[in-house]
């Protein structure tokens, strides 16, 4: 379930990014600027991408959990699934 | 990509411009801003070249306009602001022009002095009018006392003091009156009394309106005061004292009848001279008016003008051809536009020969021209402020498009705070056409204004990364469901007593607490965690050197393109590739170990899991005798030395080895481009090898030490995100909850300014203050740790003659 969870997330975004950064580049209209666009477009899906990515991998195997107060302890255990 | 990449390829061309179409073709070129002239007379004084005249025509002409500005603002007068751009003129129609403004100096000259002559004549006729009403009250008051004295029995009868009857007594008195400021009378009574020595007797009283006063032009409160004297010698003592003060002296008038006479003819010259004033103002103001409706094309004409004739002091005149000649640098893409407009300047001026333009091969380094809109022209101008690319290299400013907001927007990762920036850009973006918002004098909103695309793509990468550091005015959206399980705790049987400590921490451990990384970022968990900062910092700080390491590979890829494009191949293996191996062999591979104990090291072994920074210093001291890592680090050790002696070793035997390729390397430079980039060696370059050493010495020093010392620069990225995150929370906690927490009746009212404050100061220290920290922060990590492994930075730039760029004297006054 949870590795459903993530497989489908690992994909959803790598594919969303490679086809901002892979496909759209292709359709863009010839003109002055488009190396420029391009140049963006790419850029843009790098980095975005790197920067999620990062985040999740540094989250997929915590050393150690949350230390939480007792009122949100309280809170999450009947409020939270 | 073109232009924007590396700049347009610029060539020197030489303008053969007939002596009678010279003036028209340059102001053709001045209207399409294509070239740069070069000064051809560099050796000739300011003073004593060819067009001064007519520079010093030109501003006299200017002086006048000013004048002219000035009193048509005085008048209140509007300019009418079209947006029509009058050619410079011709020649002959200067005079005309010149005329006309000399005829309209002299005039409003005229009339203002007329004006003021008619203001100083009706000011001194009103003062005349108030000190004769006033003076009459004076002598019916006085004419009571005098009642007591027994001495002079007929004034009984009549009540007026007399000139007459004074005469009578033998005694001659006199009159003096007149005004004075009223922050004189004090003294003036003092002076008189101690002068005359009570042989005077003075009267005064304020006049009740304020007059104004003819030199400064202020109103000011004027006492009118009335001086009787006995003998002739006091009198002349009195005038002198009240020449002295700066008195108003009128004649007093010797009977009541001689009195109403004057006051009646007062009358009628102040109603005479009133409308005389206002018919003089209203001619004044239609001289202005008729004035104003022409005075913004003449000024552009004679800024145009001015400026034609400094270039025409650049040419020389070339006496065998009888024409004038002008180097100038022209994009060769333009080429065939430069032709075209001097074949128009030609026609425009009549001219059987026409003007024709001739490319010249040169050695010297022509200036950088970067085409930009209006959504590059704010990157590239950050990129030129630390300094323009020199000819033909790459410019980063295309890459700076989105690393300098990404790069900004991680060290402000605030969804809340990026929805306000990018609304603020996309006010000013939409209304960028608005004249108003253009042309302001303020300066700090020019700058904001001129960066609003900078900052909407900084607003806009905000919104992502605050989405993904799941930071909202700082609380945390829960959007998918956390991955981690209270209630499995409890479930487990390891929290029986939740009672027994204040803070509990969940162990990932312990099965179905821990399911699966938050899909979008951060796990909104952490925002209510306590620990919440030592889950973060290790985040973050890992995230900085990764980006910045990527950042900086990618810098040194770059140079890659500077060197195949010179081409220096051998750049490419002596300095390109042992950068690139000791940045990789030693930081890849920091980040390799990085994403290794993310993937591989789990929480059952999280009790031998380990320490990145202890590995990475011991892999330096060899004290691991993993055949990789020892690998690794001879390869980077290696690549220092033939960084350090490889380019000049290999320069020195080029130079002496291969005297024999010279005669086949000059025949090939005649077949490049007519403008070399300065790289080719045997003809001009003197090589010297003690320099070239000590260059590539300080440049591999500066790599290597650099390479350690940027990467913990990138830090930044960490340190100013968690700035900011924290006094988010601050704020938060400190303004808003404060309010938030009242529940009676009150807290409503309450929460109205408790709002207001958090407002403020969310506006005024998180998005400006930190706004500005952050951008200074990524334009510091673009300029020095990214540009410093490809940039150079020594370019001139390309400033083309373009009447549009010319700043106007004027307007820098203030009075456009």
């Amino acid at each position: 379930m949870a590795d459903q969870r993530f497989a489908i997330t690992i994909s959803v975004m790598t594919l969303f990014w490679a086809f901002v950064g892979g496909v759209v580049p292709w359709f863009i209209p010839k003109g002055p600027n488009r190396g420029v666009i391009v140049t963006m477009l790419i850029l843009t899906a790098v980095c975005c991408y790197l920067f999620w990515l990062i985040a999740i991998l540094a989250q997929l195997n915590p050393l150690f959990g949350p230390s939480l107060h007792n009122d949100t302890i309280w809170y999450l255990q009947h409020h939270w699934p | 990509m073109g232009s924007l990449l590396r700049g347009e390829e610029m060539c020197l061309a030489q303008l053969f411009l007939q002596s009678g179409s010279a003036y028209d073709c340059i102001s053709e070129l001045g209207e399409l801003g294509l070239v740069e002239f070069r000064d051809l007379n560099p050796n000739v004084n300011a003073f004593q070249r060819k067009h001064v005249s007519e520079i010093k025509k030109c501003e006299e002409m200017e002086r006048i306009l000013g004048y002219l500005l000035r009193e048509i603002k005085k008048a209140n007068i509007s300019v009418p602001e079209r947006d029509m751009n009058p050619v410079a003129p011709s020649p002959k129609s200067i005079l005309t022009i010149m005329e006309q403004l000399q005829r309209l100096e002299v005039e409003l000259g005229e009339v203002t002095r007329n004006k003021e002559k008619l203001q100083k004549n009706l000011l001194e006729l009103t003062e005349y009018t108030h000190m004769l009403r006033i003076t009459r009250n004076f002598v019916q008051r006085s004419a009571e006392v005098f009642n007591l004295y027994e001495e002079f029995p007929f004034l009984e009868k009549d009540t007026r003091m007399d000139y007459s009857s004074m005469q009578r007594l033998g005694a001659k008195l006199g009159f003096i009156s007149g005004l004075i400021q009223r922050a004189k009378i004090e003294a003036f009574e003092r002076m008189l009394w101690r002068v005359c020595k009570g042989y005077t007797i003075l009267s005064y009283a304020e006049v009740e309106e304020y007059l104004e006063d003819p030199d400064t032009g202020e109103p000011t409160k004027s006492v009118v005061f009335l001086i009787s004297y006995w003998g002739d010698q006091i009198g002349q003592k009195v005038k002198k004292i009240c020449d002295c003060y700066h008195c108003h002296l009128y004649p007093y008038p010797s009977s009541n009848n001689e009195r109403n006479d004057v006051v009646e003819g007062l009358r009628t010259r102040i109603q005479d001279l009133y409308t005389v004033l206002h018919r003089t103002e209203d001619y004044l103001r239609q001289v202005l008016i008729r004035a104003s409706e022409s005075v913004y094309t003449w000024m552009v004409q004679v800024k145009k003008m001015k400026a034609i004739y400094y270039i025409l002091n650049l040419c020389s005149f070339d006496v065998t051809n009888k024409c004038l000649i002008a180097e100038v640098w022209c994009p060769v893409n333009d080429i065939p536009e430069l032709r075209r407009a001097l074949e128009d300047g030609s026609r425009k001026s009549g001219a059987t020969v026409p003007s024709f333009v001739n490319r010249i091969p040169t050695t010297d380094t022509p200036p950088t021209l970067i085409r930009t809109n209006k959504f590059t022209s704010g990157f590239q101008n950050i990129v030129d402020a630390y300094g323009v690319c020199s000819y033909r290299e790459i410019n980063p400013a295309p890459f700076t498009l989105i690393t300098f907001p990404f790069l900004f927007a991680v060290m402000f990762g605030d969804l809340g705070h990026g929805v306000l920036m990018t609304l603020f850009a996309a006010l000013m973006v939409l209304h960028e056409n608005n004249r108003k918002l253009k042309n302001t004098r303020n300066e700090i909103w020019n700058t904001f204004f001129e960066g609003r695309y900078i900052i909407l793509m900084m607003g806009l990468f905000s919104i992502y990364t605050g989405l993904i550091y799941n930071d909202c005015f700082s609380k945390s959206l829960n959007i998918f469901g956390s991955g981690w399980s209270v209630k499995a705790m409890f479930d487990a049987n390891v929290w029986n007593d939740v009672t027994a400590n204040t803070y509990l921490t969940l162990d990932p451990n312990t099965s179905r607490v821990f399911h699966g990384p938050y899909p979008l970022g951060i796990d909104p968990i952490w925002n209510l965690a306590s620990n919440r900062l030592t889950f973060l910092n290790s985040f973050k700080m890992k995230m900085s050197v990764i980006l910045g390491i990527i950042h900086m590979t990618f810098g040194v890829i770059l140079s890659s393109y500077n060197h195949i494009y010179f081409r220096k191949k051998y750049n490419l293996y002596l300095v390109f590739l042992p950068q690139l191996l000791f940045l990789m062999c030693l930081f890849g591979y920091l980040v390799f170990m990085i994403v290794y104990k993310w993937l591989v090291f789990s929480v059952t072994d999280s009790s031998f899991a380990p320490s990145i920074l202890i590995h990475f210093i011991n892999m330096f001291l060899m004290q691991r005798d993993t055949g990789l890592q020892v690998f690794l680090v001879v390869i980077a050790v290696l690549s220092v030395p033939v960084l350090l002696l490889g380019k000049p070793v290999y320069l020195n035997w080029f130079k002496n080895g291969s005297r024999r390729h010279v005669g086949m390397y000059r025949v090939r430079i005649r077949n490049q481009q007519l403008v070399s980039p300065s790289s080719f060696l045997p003809l001009t370059y003197f090589f010297n090898f003690a320099d070239e050493l000590l260059h590539q010495a300080i440049h591999t020093i500066e790599f290597c030490l650099g390479c350690i010392s940027n990467t913990a620069s990138y830090l930044r990225l960490w340190a100013l995100s968690l700035a900011h995150a924290q006094l988010s929370e601050v704020l938060w906690a400190m303004v808003m909850r404060v309010g938030l927490r009242m529940d009676t009746r009150l807290g409503v009212l309450f929460l109205v300014p408790v709002f207001g404050v958090f407002a403020v100061l969310t506006v005024s220290i998180l998005l400006i203050m930190e706004g500005l920290s952050a951008f200074l922060h990524a334009l510091r990590l673009h300029w020095v740790e990214f540009q410093n492994k490809f940039y150079g930075g020594t370019g001139v730039k390309f400033c083309p003659f373009a009447f549009s760029l010319l700043p106007s004297s004027l307007e820098h006054d203030g009075l456009l």
